[in-house]
């Protein structure tokens, strides 16, 4: 009924997605292998209340129409894949990658999920898997007797059993990449699936064709800034203020007719 | 029967549509590359005979602001923010090109560079498409290069251009999908003088507190027509009471 309401609606709308979005990024600034959410939004459709060029007498035309537009919208949350930083940990089933590339972990549904999350652990069957108890693809068991794990940078794991005096080859890690890795979808537990966005998983070696490097004992930690982060909420929540206070000027405004007439 | 009750009636209507223009710039003030549109009233003179009070007011949007809004760096490599008032050239919804400042970029599953909106990038002939690719670097002329999948690190390949324009002669007119077209609709030539800077965005370019002052200002004046409103009224009521027989 009234335009001017909605539209300023819409913008409390946005800032609201926003700042979700934001208290998102921030809960988990500490969470390993976390690609912060960025909010990507658009004007509206315009609306064409006065058409440009209409004539305003026989003789003459409006040199300019009238378009509302009615508003904005969110069109995406984008995952912004940029590298986060390297944390030593020392734990030998620590995995980080330094570059492109995402885990492959046997979903319990059966299907593989994306992670860049390396923190991983045996199971009671001497699997590899992650912190949720998600097994590695393709499956990696360390034998029993085992003093030590190595992983290497392209992946290769050998494992040094009590006894022995060289280690011996167990498995190796493979990573994957996409061609648009901000259309992965997002499945919570810092996993990912591929989507109709992102393309089909490409397997390779770490280090080759663009994947990067294992580093063992170590940990990607969270992309997200916390200044960057603090400073969007600012903004947004100074955005969220001046939409709403659009609310209600035009509130006052249509109150003023209905008292004063 | 007098007109000046709808004289002020229009003013009043044509100052919420106002307000609905100031709500939409303040509801876009996060959108990156959004562009302001400006308002403005006109007069419009309806003369009959007799005396000439009718004069109406109209609002519209003559322009839209082009001023580029601030740069916010974001770090992200395929999020580019054209420097001064250059534009980014984009196929829009309709199949014909249309002008932007939204630089944040994506690849999709096909390999075509898209910004924010999902519409594709234009290069020197039609959208860019992507063969498979390892590493993309986009630089300050708008030069997309590669290295392809498998190839080494020197064995960068340049694969097109970002079409890059500037504001022509006679200025651009935002269409009812938020892009900007030349008011004459023919795609404009490329300007090697352009320049992008990679990891940064345009932001939106709505002046808030500006916009803030101008929505004060729509509902003081909304305020003055229907107090206008009133005065026809109550001039109408006691000319009606002059009239009553006693």
């Amino acid at each position: 009924m009234y335009p001017a309401l909605w539209i300023a609606k819409t913008g409390l709308d946005a800032e609201q997605t926003r700042m979700a979005t934001i208290s998102n990024n921030l809960a988990n600034v500490n969470t390993t292998g976390f690609k912060r959410d960025r909010a990507v939004f658009e004007d509206l459709v315009y609306q064409n209340v006065r058409q440009v060029g209409a004539s305003s007498s026989e003789e003459t035309t409006l040199p300019s129409g009238l378009a509302i537009g009615t508003g904005v919208r969110t069109v995406a949350t984008q995952k912004l894949h940029t590298q986060g930083n390297i944390q030593h940990t020392n734990n030998s089933f620590d995995v980080a990658i330094q570059g492109g590339g995402y885990f492959q972990i046997l979903h319990p549904d059966g299907t593989v999920a994306y992670t860049r999350d390396g923190s991983f652990s045996l199971d009671q069957d001497g699997r590899i898997v992650n912190a949720n108890g998600y097994p590695l693809e393709p499956s990696i068991t360390v034998p029993a007797n085992t003093t030590s794990v190595t992983i290497g940078s392209d992946g290769t794991v050998s494992a040094l059993v009590a006894g022995n005096t060289s280690p011996t080859q167990i498995g190796s890690i493979s990573l994957v990449q996409f061609i648009n890795p901000t259309g992965l979808e997002a499945l919570g537990g810092n996993l990912y699936r591929q989507s109709a966005a992102s393309g089909d998983p490409e397997e390779g070696t770490p280090g080759r064709d663009g994947l990067g490097t294992l580093i063992q004992g170590a940990l990607e930690s969270s992309n997200v800034n916390v200044v960057e982060e603090l400073v969007n909420m600012i903004e947004t929540q100074r955005a969220y203020e001046m939409n709403s206070k659009a609310i209600s000027t035009t509130d006052q405004m249509l109150a003023y007719v209905t008292n004063q007439l | 029967m007098d007109r000046m009750l709808y004289v002020a009636m229009t003013g009043a209507k044509e100052t919420l549509l106002a307000q609905g223009a100031v709500n939409h710039n303040m509801a876009n003030g996060n959108t990156t590359g959004f562009l302001a549109d400006l308002q403005q009233f006109r007069s419009m003179p309806v003369f009959g005979a007799g005396h000439p009070t009718r004069v109406y007011a109209m609002s519209e949007r003559p322009q839209t602001d082009g001023t580029p809004g601030t740069m916010d760096r974001t770090g992200r490599d395929l999020d580019v923010a054209v420097k001064g008032g250059g534009w980014i050239a984009v196929q829009g919804p309709d199949g014909r090109e249309a002008y932007t400042r939204r630089g944040d970029l994506e690849i999709d599953v096909n390999g075509r560079l898209t910004n924010g909106e999902g519409l594709p990038v234009m290069g020197n002939s039609g959208p860019i498409a992507l063969p498979p690719f390892d590493k993309i670097e986009i630089g300050a002329d708008g030069t997309v290069s590669i290295r392809p999948k498998g190839e080494l690190g020197d064995a960068l390949a340049q694969v097109d251009r970002i079409r890059l324009v500037k504001t022509p002669e006679g200025g651009f007119e935002k269409g009812l999908d938020g892009l900007m077209r030349p008011k004459d609709g023919q795609p404009l030539p490329a300007d090697a003088d352009q320049r992008l800077v990679s990891g940064a965005l345009v932001a939106s370019n709505v002046d808030m507190v500006g916009e803030m002052v101008h929505m004060i200002e729509l509902s003081r004046r909304f305020e003055l027509q229907v107090q206008m409103m009133k005065t026809a009224e109550q001039t109408a009521s006691s000319s009606a009471s002059l009239l009553r027989p006693v």
